[in-house]
């Protein structure tokens, strides 16, 4: 039974690696039909298997496809934090927070929503336009003024964010009455409660989700990018146990009753099915992938690697840092929304700083610098953790899962030890590969010109 | 030409003097912040200062356990320039060490087992002070052994291999010691290897019987406290004598200031940087145990909290300053303190980082650092 489980375990898992290889070779197709194609087929593949059904056996058992649903989470937050860290350079372990903001803030729009309440949405999608609207309108005051130092900065962007805050509290307030008619009784539910509409308010609350955690970490980053390296990873090591406590006495300190604190916050709609999972999961990885690949990105790989050089480059080392930065935690935030949505049950402890740390353990796994061993890592660490190794271990006894936490480090140091690079290195395929862009392009004949030539200068890998 | 040039200076000169634009906007956000913070609590101590000064004298004993921690962080950070995420579990172990010792082999005793007619307060300080060298030893072989195995080869590796490394290495002990048969997952009671005594401030010191409360109103302490800040302060001055007085010290201040000239002029720079982890785990161990006596329950994760704090207590006092870890660990106590008595108790990790997060904003080295573009 246990080795039966395991090999199917590892032909799954097998499968899912060669089924992100193939989706990344589609994509990085040049025609328009070609990525068009191999989305229906990618998504259909995987869809095919979660209904066959050979006599009694799924392929695709619920609890595969959980794990399934939560490797695409994590993948979104770890390519989020690939791009702070392994792109950008900046040791953040934040990630896990803005994750768990996204979680709270979308099961609580959803939430509140089920139970015939529009305020949710109303004050958080007000709240973040608003929000943005006063982020976008104080940097552009604060460009006239040249030189302002980070702290004002900080403090004028900080009360356009309150104010807004406020105003959307106040304006969502007097507007969630307005709609309450149209949710209905139970008995007769009306326009809003309609299965549709939850849809509808799921995408949003997705989106609102993603959109809040990035303007936290605009209004957080701002000051502390300006850090330096080490002091920036405890800076946000700080974040991650701000958000945590602050999660844990959401229902005293903060004004949210229904996410009952620590106890943990129960009822959310389970929306996520895999057509939600894989729409997001290939928008993180378009977003990510072109990101990386416009000239802010090349900025952004230039202020990894020299942030003096850059600046003489004419780059805005302190502005690219953090637009990185809140990319990443747009990212993570829309994880976090959908795997609230598909846990349903969503508590303080598991947005620990120590769960904080997997994402980054992820991405130095993968190696830094490569999307493609992001997400292979992703995938390879829920299966592996989640899946067969607590079940294999939980074959053994009670109390042998507790030793998967113990065997993890010892498998993380020793990957340190032999290949600190990650286990993929910088290795790419298709999508993410720099021939896949006209400056890619342009750059390998370039490089082809100069072999032609002869000159034998050999230039250094990035 | 003389004259464009002139006239070019002279904006340079007003920009100078009038500095950035809208400076004063931040500097009056972090002074209202900080003027309301003092407010509050000085409107809560004048309303109750007897409280007040109860809270100071708890976060006084929170704060001589972090400084006994955060010196393994500073000293490891200015040599090696690593985060030792380690450091905590291993105070950890020095905890879960005095608590075997004690418990399952009631080492505290061994005086009055072996010589019967011994004084038993005589037996009671003697096996004390062996339970306590026993977990420091033990945690300075745990710390030479993941200096050697896990931190050495990857000396000249990236900096993030080593600080990867160190989250293993962390995780590692915190999991295997949450383990059935190593230390289990669950909380446990700590016995104290010698018994308690308090007492309350109210015209004199008078001792608190056993079994009763002591009268309201009244400012109490207790023998542990006495100990901590004794210890603590020691330990303090110890190492300032080790750092300045001896051979081992001096090598260690070149390794700090530069490791391959240190190498070049004679020293041992592997032997150093073993010596620093041992010795920073040793006082780890020690505080370990006090914490434990302390705060009487004890599990596997014991360690990461306080040794998180630790590490910001040494960044808050400028990190690879030995004086200033200790000023930086008395002020995240007290802030800890206050936090718990005014405002939340489970705010007070938040109000510690976020304290962090201002101070490095206005003075990124820290209280005593240097200022040095190597640190960053």
């Amino acid at each position: 039974m246990e080795l039966g489980y395991l090999a199917g375990s590892i032909v799954k898992l097998a499968a899912l690696i060669g089924w992100i290889y193939g989706l990344l070779w589609g994509l990085g197709r040049p025609k328009a039909w070609q990525k068009a194609v191999t989305i229906i087929l990618a998504f259909g593949v995987i869809q095919a298997a979660i209904l066959a059904k050979f006599g009694d056996i799924a392929l695709f058992s619920a609890f595969d496809q959980g794990l399934l649903i939560q490797a695409c989470t994590m993948t979104m937050v770890a390519l989020g934090l690939n791009l702070i860290y392994g792109f950008n350079g900046q040791f953040s372990l934040a990630q896990w927070g803005f994750y768990g903001i996204g979680a709270y803030c979308s099961a609580d729009i959803t939430y509140r929503w089920t139970s015939g309440d529009a305020s949710g949405l109303l004050v958080a999608g007000l709240g973040t336009i608003l929000g943005a609207l006063a982020l976008f309108l104080v940097g552009w005051l604060l460009k006239k003024k040249r030189g302002v130092p980070v702290l004002s900065a900080f403090t004028f962007y900080l009360i356009a964010l309150v104010a807004a805050g406020f105003a959307a509290v106040k304006l969502g307030g007097a507007l969630s009455p307005l709609l309450a008619p149209y949710f209905g009784s139970p008995e007769a539910p009306g326009v809003l409660a309609s299965p549709l509409a939850l849809q509808i308010v799921f995408f949003l609350s997705i989106i609102v989700a993603g959109a809040f955690a990035a303007e936290v970490s605009f209004i957080f980053g701002l000051p502390v990018l300006s850090l330096g390296s080490d002091y920036f990873g405890i800076a946000t090591l700080g974040f991650a146990i701000i958000v945590k406590t602050l999660l844990v006495n959401s229902d005293t300190i903060l004004p949210f009753p229904e996410m009952k604190g620590g106890r943990g916050m129960i009822g959310i709609p389970k929306l996520t099915n895999w057509i939600w999972v894989f729409a997001f999961l290939i928008l993180v990885i378009v977003i990510i992938r072109n990101f990386v690949r416009s000239s802010t990105g090349r900025a952004t790989l230039a202020v990894r690697e020299d942030e003096i050089a850059a600046r003489a480059m004419g780059i805005d080392v302190a502005k690219n840092k953090l637009m990185a930065f809140v990319v990443g935690s747009f990212v993570a935030g829309l994880g976090g929304a959908i795997y609230a949505h598909y846990i349903g049950f969503l508590a303080p402890g598991s947005f620990d700083f120590i769960q904080g740390y997997n994402p980054l353990i992820i991405v130095v796994f993968g190696g830094l610098g490569s999307m493609t061993g992001t997400i292979a890592a992703s995938f390879g660490w829920i299966f592996f953790l989640e899946g067969f190794l607590r079940v294999l271990l939980g074959q053994l006894g009670s109390d042998a899962p507790s030793w998967r936490l113990v065997l993890y480090p010892i498998a993380l140091l020793l990957l340190m030890l032999v290949r600190p690079q990650g286990l993929l290195g910088t290795v790419e395929w298709g999508f993410f590969k720099d021939g896949n862009n006209p400056i890619g392009r342009a750059r390998e004949k370039l490089s082809a010109a100069v072999k032609l030539k002869g000159s034998g200068t050999k230039k250094e890998g990035e | 030409m003389p004259s464009s040039i002139a006239s070019g200076k002279a904006p340079i000169s007003d920009e100078k003097r009038r500095g950035p634009p809208l400076a004063w906007v931040g500097w009056a956000f972090l002074g209202l912040i900080g003027a309301v913070t003092v407010a509050y609590i000085a409107g809560k101590a004048w309303s109750n200062p007897v409280l007040f000064l109860q809270n100071i004298l708890d976060g006084l004993k929170l704060g001589f356990v972090y400084a006994l921690i955060a010196l393994g962080y500073t000293m490891v950070y200015g040599i090696v320039k690593l985060i030792n995420f380690a450091h905590g579990d291993v105070f950890m172990v020095g905890a879960f060490t005095s608590f075997y010792a004690v418990s399952r082999f009631r080492l505290h005793q061994w005086p009055s087992a072996v010589f019967p007619g011994i004084d038993p307060t005589v037996s009671v300080i003697i096996g004390s002070i062996t339970v306590v060298l026993l977990a420091m030893l033990i945690c300075v072989l745990l710390a030479v052994t993941i200096e050697r195995v896990a931190y050495k080869p990857l000396r000249e590796a990236p900096r993030i291999a080593a600080l990867i490394t160190a989250i293993g290495v962390s995780f590692f002990l915190e999991f295997f010691g949450a383990l059935p048969f190593v230390y289990s997952g669950r909380f446990i009671p700590y016995k104290a290897p010698f018994p308690t005594t308090a007492w309350y401030v109210q015209d004199g010191i008078h001792p608190i019987v056993s079994g009763t409360a002591s009268p309201d109103n009244t400012i109490s302490f207790s023998n542990i406290f006495l100990l901590i800040a004794a210890a603590s302060i020691l330990v303090q001055v110890f190492l300032q004598w080790i750092v300045k007085r001896t051979k081992i010290g001096v090598a260690m201040r070149a390794a700090s200031y530069d490791k391959s000239t240190a190498r070049l002029m004679g020293i041992n720079v592997d032997r150093v940087i073993s010596f620093t982890f041992a010795i920073g785990a040793a006082f780890a161990g020690l505080g370990g145990v006090l914490y434990a006596i302390a705060y009487s329950s004890i599990w596997s994760q014991l360690g990461v909290l306080p040794g998180l704090k630790a590490f910001v207590a040494a960044v808050l006092g400028g990190i690879g300053s030995i004086p200033g870890a200790f000023v930086g660990a008395l002020i995240m106590g007290q802030a800890e303190a206050l936090t718990m008595g005014y405002i939340s108790t489970p705010m007070r990790d938040a109000v510690a980082f976020a304290i962090l997060i201002i101070v490095l904003l206005v003075k990124p080295t820290g209280l005593f650092g240097e200022p040095s573009g190597e640190k960053a």
